[in-house]
């Protein structure tokens, strides 16, 4: 079956408090999951309480600040700190998200960061996101052609042409959505999931390419692509505001036109 | 010696089964159908007097009887299919998953052939 329970090695237990020094007022307290493997112990949520005058307004900023400051032994992947690079994507508040821009403001009570869901945890906030790369190579994402390319100049594309990437070509790979996915945590051995489909959508309505016929063959798989359900839960979460569903479903839609 | 192969082949697995678009047009072919047969149905029994010799009058009638066991294939085929999506959601073993599956489609089968048999039987049988 589908896995609905935590193995009892995974169960999350109740970690360590790290106090605000003294006469600081302004707290915002961030519970933050934390896991090493080389312990063998079951994962923790440490409590970090974070003087907020002294922090940036972004999660990033304070899981930097509780890095930089309380306890340099939490791991976390990020880069650019500005929704680029799609690097600390992780669970924030119950929602999968980019901590960089995500504000603290925001979010009401305590801060409650863990990975990103259903996927095997490197250390603490990072993930194994190996099979995620994977399904992305698996829809070839580069331009395939039989034409040769002009010798003059750049293939061409109007403009009608070029806006049908707009809202695809966005996607920073940052896994938010693949892995807000009910069908991608129950199949994500066989299901491709919102990022790789929405990445194949954007070379199969791209007028440059030539195997559009190809990559649809490739997505006609009942777990490859019809494992989604239009749950959203994916459109939802996309911190660049992409819909992956949206692609998912024309896709289908150019499955059925194909056969009718 | 643990699994040693790349990433890339093991999602690429067996390959697309080159199928799947038929389940997925079928499904919502049959929601569409059964929108109004199953209002037909509710509104015509809810309208009829509840004696036994109305209702096998009306199933007599070759419309209805039309009606009725395309109402019982929409709906048996439509759950089967719906069926279909839940057991492979959700069960994981591969040997498990084909077992669940061939009980699952034998029934909406046998539950559909019922169906049209009694409604034939009622139809020409009196």
């Amino acid at each position: 079956m589908a896995e609905f329970t935590l193995p009892a090695n995974s169960i999350v237990k109740q970690g360590q408090l790290f106090k605000a020094a003294e006469g600081v007022t302004n707290i915002k307290r961030f519970i933050v999951y934390r896991y090493d493997p080389a312990t063998g112990e079951n994962p923790h949520t440490d409590t970090y309480e974070v003087d907020m005058d002294s922090c940036g307004p972004m999660v990033l900023d304070g899981l930097l600040k509780i890095k930089d400051e309380m306890d340099s032994s939490l791991s976390l992947r990020r880069s650019c700190r500005e929704g680029i690079c799609g690097s600390c994507s992780m669970n924030i508040d119950g929602s999968n998200t980019l901590a960089c821009t995500q504000s603290i403001g925001t979010i009401k009570g305590d801060v409650k960061v863990y990975p990103l869901p259903h996927q095997p945890v490197v250390k603490d906030l990072v993930s194994d996101l190996t099979n995620f790369y994977a399904q992305y190579a698996s829809v070839e994402p580069w331009m395939k052609t039989d034409t040769a390319t002009p010798p003059d100049r750049e293939r061409l594309q109007s403009r009608e042409d070029r806006e049908k990437l707009d809202g695809l070509y966005e996607c920073i790979l940052c896994a938010c959505c693949s892995t807000s996915c009910p069908s991608y945590w129950w199949n994500s051995d066989r299901y491709l999931g919102p990022a790789a489909l929405l990445n194949a959508y954007r070379w199969i309505v791209d007028s440059r390419d030539e195997a559009t016929g190809e990559r649809l063959d490739e997505l006609e798989d009942p777990f490859k692509l019809y494992r989604c359900h239009t749950i959203m839960n994916c459109t939802k979460v996309c911190p660049k505001g992409l819909n992956p569903a949206k692609a998912i479903a024309a896709t289908k839609k150019l499955m059925v036109q194909r056969k009718i | 010696m643990g699994d040693l192969r790349t990433p890339l082949s093991r999602v690429k697995g067996l390959g697309s089964a080159g199928d799947g678009t038929s389940h997925f047009w079928h499904q919502r072919l049959t929601a569409l159908l059964m929108i109004p047969l199953v209002l037909w149905f509710a509104f015509s029994v809810a309208a009829m007097p509840a004696e036994h010799a109305t209702l096998v009058n009306w199933i007599q009638q070759p419309m209805v009887t039309v009606g009725l066991v395309l109402l019982v294939i929409a709906v048996f085929y439509h759950a089967q299919l719906g069926l279909q999506v839940v057991i492979e959601d959700y069960i994981a073993s591969h040997a498990r998953r084909t077992l669940v599956l061939l009980l699952s489609n034998l029934l909406c089968l046998l539950l559909g052939t019922i169906g049209v048999i009694s409604v034939l039987k009622i139809s020409f049988g009196a």
